[in-house]
């Protein structure tokens, strides 16, 4: 047991950093939470500790004895016995009721509502993720998938809901998760602390590609995220050179169109991600692969390998228009 | 035909061989495939609930096996994404609904008429009934897998994914279906198991001394009674949405998602204690038994069990805690969840005292319950953790619930189990098991557990969700995830010696004779294994430890008829006698009756129509069953 607590401290150690980790906080609302579950680990660990102490005694009380038959339990024992199991008892009611209380307190401090400096709506497709960047002005309102960027020291507020099936909201680092159900919206909120990025993924098995929903949130300084609200405002960058301007040509007259928006060009579907600064993003597929051309290409050529089960049908291209076209997404900055 | 008889045999006419020969002719199971098929014996059909439900838990753990293989690194492809889904599918609904309940219930109904002193299970047709469908249920799930159609929504099948837009095929269906069989066939032991308790107990074992073992299975049928028929009204609107395009489930036509997940986890919560409270069971009889006196507390225990009944339906929005409930509701979710700790603890606290105080056998069967309590309180722990809402905001759907609800579950409940098969193989097979291998097994079973488990609480806090077919290479939980399959290799090792020396037992084991462990309850009362009819005579009981009372002498009862199948049948509280009552005889209708049924529940997966047709040679096993055949039972 003692190898038990020594490895669990040992791999707490070095492998509880990371961007995706529930210990390595770097919101308001997820540092609350780690304290909360050390708390809890170390109240268990003391409560589980006891009870193995006390039974590794009852045992090593007797060697294996000889047996001579059942006894009667000794009246004077029993009583003794039935006063360490009803302290035990109430030790025990204590203890529940207090980790009670510390966990209403929680709850409430975390759904406290300070005003928001940002609102968005996440919404949860079989696989990706749409981020609504909400406005009183239309004019400042606009849509990107899969990699959220917000300021740092802001609450940020999100409406989750879901188009499909039901998926869950989670990047560990920030905030604890809470579910996107269809026909519902529910809302979380996260302070963060912290310029960095940090990884989320779906926690609610919601199909085929559930294992490959993942999603970013950039926490910016304000004057980065300012500028990168800008750029987002902004229509889809203007192709350059003759491979570039087929490549949006295939893009509007192909499948493409059909299923994903550019601003600035005649694509406006809206089954798929919003492509219009598609080369922004770290991640293209909901965190499947690295942005670059030739990932691009690569997802092009073959959705279906990538992540299978997707709802990207191959479409027919040639060698020549895979070039075009993936030249033309990979300058969506 | 014993029924042109003229006169009743009594078994007080009869000296004892001869009443033992007259016994065995009004009880016996005919050899042959005839007397298999036809057989409503409690111990045959016992033993084979058990075997069957054995054989499903190898099959659930090859399959948790595979997935091992498939998380062991990074973007490993044993597996596709769509065959991962259904090997975890299979494992968690396999695990469930074919091997814990069926087992826990298994083994009640071969101890459960031998602990309290009777002939044979009440309505043992119905038994008879509920193993084929059983089998039929498992056996439609493993077909679908074998066919590369078995459900992938996850065990929980949670709506929209199992609904009829997104759930293609007919996986979500098999998977509704099989809930029906399994649910049907558990409903039918539990009523069993519930009149068997009450009205079937030796005369003078009043409640108060009815043996720990039996009233948690009393507990667990309560349950069964009471949570099932929620997952069966779940499956079906499931089925109806998918089949006749009813609404239940579709927030468009103003049915409800979550509608779903109250119903599932109404059940599903229960159902951790339906495996868990017959565990607890176990873990009193052998605690009592190796400590050589009774256990500590047994009202405390019996109120314990009872109260963790109540409260078992009270918690089953902390399955719910992030779909965005009001706040209220989850916090008293929160006080409800923690405080089904106190039961435990409390139940956790009479098993220390008790062996404080007792004079210790270090047998194998107790050698498990030490490695239930240590694996189990840790479980439990972890259990309250997740019980605090804003904790499992973080916690939830990662393999920290996978490693808790796998503490709960093999420390908790399979533990205590491999434990009571080492305790009572002896009395079913008449053979002992052999110690020193029991030992290897608890020892691999014990520290292969851990080192697999122990982990996935570390992955969890890490951020690795449930249910992901891979991970990439970048999120650093591989070499936990190796670490973890490599020691499911020691675990799994634990599990294949117990087989060996189980099958091994079987021909090579010293005999056991009547009581070899030198027990307190009826059970050992009767012959290793027991005879058909279970006691010659029936034992009368005159406190909670009746073979310990006075060793060499057991009371008993006289005035039953030998030459036809009769019980007797005593008051509930003081089990006072009231009358005898007779025992259905062998018959192969039941196995009819579960064909048809079969039938008509399969093929209602195609078309709605075959719950009309399918319903008429239901109904004709039905008639078959119940018509008088004149056989002297069917005077009683």
């Amino acid at each position: 047991m003692a190898r038990h607590a020594l490895s669990l401290i040992a791999l707490l150690c070095c492998g509880c950093a990371g961007w995706q980790s529930a210990l390595d906080t770097h919101a308001v609302q997820g540092t609350r939470l780690a304290h909360l579950i050390w708390l809890f680990v170390g109240v268990c660990a003391v409560v589980w500790v006891t009870v193995t102490v006390v039974l590794l005694l009852a045992l090593r009380k007797k060697n294996d004895c000889p047996d001579d038959g059942p006894h009667t339990p000794a009246e004077a024992s029993e009583r003794r016995m039935a006063r360490i199991v009803r302290a035990a008892a109430i030790a025990t009611a204590g203890i529940i009721t207090s980790l009670t209380i510390v966990s209403f307190y929680a709850t409430r401090e975390l759904t406290s509502a300070a005003v928001a400096a940002l609102d968005l709506r996440v919404r949860g497709y079989q696989w990706w993720w749409e981020v609504t960047y909400l406005d009183a002005r239309p004019d400042q309102v606009f849509i990107t998938a899969n990699e959220i960027h917000v300021p740092v020291g802001r609450s940020i507020h999100l409406r989750l809901a879901a188009a499909d099936v039901i998926h869950s909201f989670w990047v560990p680092s920030l905030t604890g998760k809470q579910d996107l159900i269809p026909g519902r919206e529910n809302t979380l909120t996260f302070t963060p602390q912290e310029v960095g990025i940090y990884r989320g993924q779906c926690a609610e098995f919601c199909g085929l590609q559930h294992a490959h929903m993942s999603l970013l949130v950039v926490v910016d300084s304000a004057a980065d995220f300012e500028h990168w609200r800008r750029g987002q405002l902004a229509p889809a960058a203007t192709p350059r050179g003759p491979e570039q301007e087929t490549g949006k040509r295939l893009f509007e007259n192909k499948a493409c169109a059909s299923c994903h928006n550019i601003q600035g060009s005649t694509a406006s579907g809206t089954i798929g991600p919003d492509l219009t600064h598609l080369a922004s993003r770290h991640y293209i597929a909901a965190g499947s692969l690295a942005t670059n051309r030739g990932s691009i290409a690569a997802w092009l050529a073959d959705p279906q390998t990538i992540k299978p089960g997707n709802n990207m049908p191959r479409v027919r291209l040639n060698a020549g228009e895979l070039n075009a076209l993936s030249a033309y997404l990979a300058a969506l900055r | 035909m014993t029924a042109s008889e003229p006169r009743a045999v009594s078994d007080s006419d009869l000296d004892p061989p001869a009443l033992e020969k007259q016994l065995a002719a009004t009880w016996r199971t005919p050899g042959g495939l005839w007397g298999v098929l036809s057989t409503v014996d409690h111990k045959i059909i016992g033993r084979r609930y058990i075997i069957t439900a054995f054989v499903f838990l190898a099959l659930g753990g090859v399959l948790a096996l595979l997935m091992r293989l498939q998380l062991a690194g990074a973007e490993r492809r044993v597996l596709s994404a769509d065959r991962y889904n259904q090997v975890f599918t299979m494992h968690g609904s396999n695990m469930m609904f074919l091997f814990a309940v069926p087992v826990m219930e298994a083994m009640a109904v071969y101890l459960v008429p031998l602990m309290v002193g009777s002939r044979n299970i009440a309505f043992p047709r119905l038994n008879a009934f509920s193993y084929w469908l059983y089998l039929a249920g498992g056996i439609l799930l493993w077909a679908a897998f074998a066919l590369n159609m078995a459900p992938d929504v996850g065990w929980f099948a949670y709506v929209p994914l199992s609904g009829p837009q997104f759930g293609a095929g007919k996986r979500a269906d098999i998977w509704a279906q099989m809930i029906t069989f399994t649910e049907v066939s558990a409903l039918a032991v539990a009523i069993e198991l519930v009149v068997t308790i009450f009205k079937q107990r030796a005369p003078g074992m009043t409640l108060a001394r009815v043996p720990l073992f039996v009233w948690s299975m009393l507990v667990t049928a309560f349950l069964v009674i009471l949570a099932m028929p929620t997952i069966m009204i779940a499956s079906t609107s499931l089925i109806l949405d998918r089949l006749v395009g009813t609404h239940f489930f579709n927030p468009a036509e103003g049915g409800d998602a979550l509608l779903w997940q109250h119903l599932f986890w109404f059940f599903g919560h229960p159902e951790v204690y339906i495996i868990f409270l017959p565990a607890v069971g176990m873990v009193s009889t052998i605690v009592a038994t190796f400590a050589r006196r009774p256990v500590f507390g047994y009202l405390a225990m019996v109120l314990a069990l009872i109260a963790t009944g109540v409260l078992a339906f009270g918690l089953w929005v902390h399955h719910m805690f992030v779909v965005g409930l009001p706040r209220l509701g989850e916090s008293f979710f929160t006080i409800s969840s923690m405080s089904i700790a106190l039961p435990a603890g409390i139940q956790i606290f009479c098993w220390l005292a008790t062996l404080w105080d007792g004079r210790l056998m270090f047998r194998t069967p107790l050698l498990f319950v030490i490695a239930f309590m240590v694996t189990f309180v840790m479980g439990g722990l972890t259990g309250v953790m997740v019980a605090s809402v804003p904790l499992d905001t973080q916690v939830h759907d990662t393999y920290f619930v996978v490693a808790h609800f796998h503490y709960v579950l093999i420390g908790g409940a399979v533990f205590p189990l491999i434990g009571a098969i080492y305790y009572w193989f002896p009395k079913m097979t008449g053979r002992l098991m052999s110690e020193r291998i029991g030992r290897w097994v608890v020892g691999l079973l014990f520290v292969g557990f851990n080192l697999t488990f122990f982990p996935m609480h570390i992955l969890g806090l890490q951020g690795m969700p449930r249910r992901i077919y891979t991970y990439p290479a970048e999120m650093h939980w591989g070499t936990i995830n190796l670490f973890v399959s490599v020691s499911a290799t020691i675990l799994t090792s634990g599990f294949l010696l117990f087989f060996i020396d189980v099958v091994r037992s079987l021909r090579h084991g010293p005999p056991a004779g009547a009581n070899p462990w030198g027990a307190s309850t009826l059970e050992w009362a009767t012959s290793s294994p027991p005879p058909s009819y279970n006691f010659a005579r029936l034992p009368v009981v005159g406190s909670a430890q009746p073979l310990w009372d006075r060793p060499d002498v057991l009371p008993v009862v006289c005035g039953l008829r030998a030459d036809r199948r009769e019980l007797l049948i005593t008051s509930l509280r003081s089990a006072e006698p009231q009358a005898r009552e007779s025992s259905p005889r062998n018959s192969i209708w039941p196995l009819l009756a579960a064909i048809a049924s079969t039938v008509m529940l399969i093929s209602s997966i195609f078309t709605p129509w075959a719950m009309v047709w399918g319903a008429v040679p239901v109904l004709i096993t039905l008639i078959g069953w119940f018509w008088p055949k004149g056989t002297p039972e069917d005077e009683g």
